[in-house]
């Protein structure tokens, strides 16, 4: 009895030594923990991770798939965040004077409270399509780190040019962001 | 008179007796997590901490309930928000996984302890090994040596 009983203590061990081993070689081989922003940041071709969200400037929701085919400029904001707020200006701008060329500037709000967001927008006049991911669900498919980031995305739907990790400044990276929208736009001179 | 006494007592004890607490502030930041940074409200200083703990106190002040609040903020946030996993559904596990952990460790423990007394205490003297003869009559005279 003891004998067998002790047998049983050493197979419920191993079994749980075993699944444990599982766990990390999965956690290891298959958990990708890079998100879009580190792979095109090695230089890999990259499809911009899709998403389907609540709007906040309307009613309704607004998917990747449903812009498929338009030149996008994806900013990730929150209205806790302060340079989300010296950004917010030019990327209004921006959405204007790129809308004729089928530019679209998209912006989500992560992590934030709804009403404070429509507040934000409010504000700082965005006209531009927002939707509302207060859980975060975009935040590890997309590799974001911090606010705000910016990402472009060309019209077959792939990421173009380079991340923008905090906000777009005139001095620091407006190069960088100009570029990015051309690469969008699909001009590549 | 006694049964005056017992009115008297059963009076002092309703009215001392503890009534609901209305939920503090700090109660309810030491049991949400900020969103951003992963701690919780009161070991937070980011800015959507800040909010956090700013909506908190005008919720309260407009009377509601600590469950309300936390509710309202599961919606904006995510369950992820509570520094407990709810006691529902898939995250039900994270309160029954250690408890059924600790249950069959206990019975195992149990089990064990009863394999061996089992084993100890079975009241049977063990039969003593049979000593050759030769070696029993040196021991003997030995002894009776040592003796005398």
């Amino acid at each position: 009895m003891t004998r067998r009983l002790q047998r049983v203590g050493q197979a419920i061990a191993l079994a749980g030594v075993g699944t444990l081993l599982g766990l990390l070689v999965w956690k290891v081989a298959f958990d990708d923990q890079n998100g879009a922003a580190d792979r095109l940041a090695r230089g890999e071709l990259v499809h911009a991770p899709a998403f389907a969200l609540d709007r906040l400037d309307r009613s309704g929701t607004l998917s990747m798939a449903s812009l498929r085919g338009k030149p996008l400029v994806v900013n990730f904001w929150a209205s806790w965040c302060g340079p989300c707020k010296d950004e917010a200006p030019f990327l209004q701008q921006t959405y204007e004077r790129y809308r004729r060329q089928g530019l679209v500037v998209l912006g989500v709000d992560v992590k934030d409270f709804r009403e404070d967001a429509r507040r934000f927008m409010r504000r700082y006049g965005i006209t531009y399509p927002v939707v509302y991911d207060g859980k975060g669900s975009t935040i590890g498919r997309w590799g974001l780190q911090g606010y705000p980031e910016t990402f472009f995305v060309d019209r077959s739907g792939k990421l173009v040019g380079e991340r923008i990790a905090g906000g777009v400044d005139i001095e620091r990276n407006r190069e960088t962001f100009e570029r990015g929208i051309a690469l969008a736009l699909g001009d590549t001179s | 008179m006694r049964r005056a006494l017992a009115l008297c007592a059963l009076a002092a004890a309703l009215v001392s007796a503890p009534a609901v607490a209305a939920p503090s502030p700090a109660d309810l930041e030491a049991e949400l997590v900020c969103p951003v940074c992963g701690t919780t409200l009161d070991q937070s200083d980011a800015p959507v901490a800040q909010r956090m703990k700013q909506i908190i106190r005008q919720r309260l002040a407009a009377g509601a309930t600590e469950a309300q609040i936390k509710a309202e903020l599961v919606d904006q946030f995510g369950p992820g928000v509570l520094a407990e996993p709810p006691k529902s559904g898939f995250d039900l596990l994270a309160w029954l996984v250690p408890l059924a952990i600790l249950v069959v460790g206990a019975v195992g423990v149990g089990l064990a302890a009863w394999g061996w007394s089992r084993r100890r205490g079975d009241g049977e003297p063990r039969p003593r090994a049979e000593l050759d003869p030769e070696l029993e009559r040196r021991v003997d005279a030995e002894l009776r040596r040592f003796d005398s």
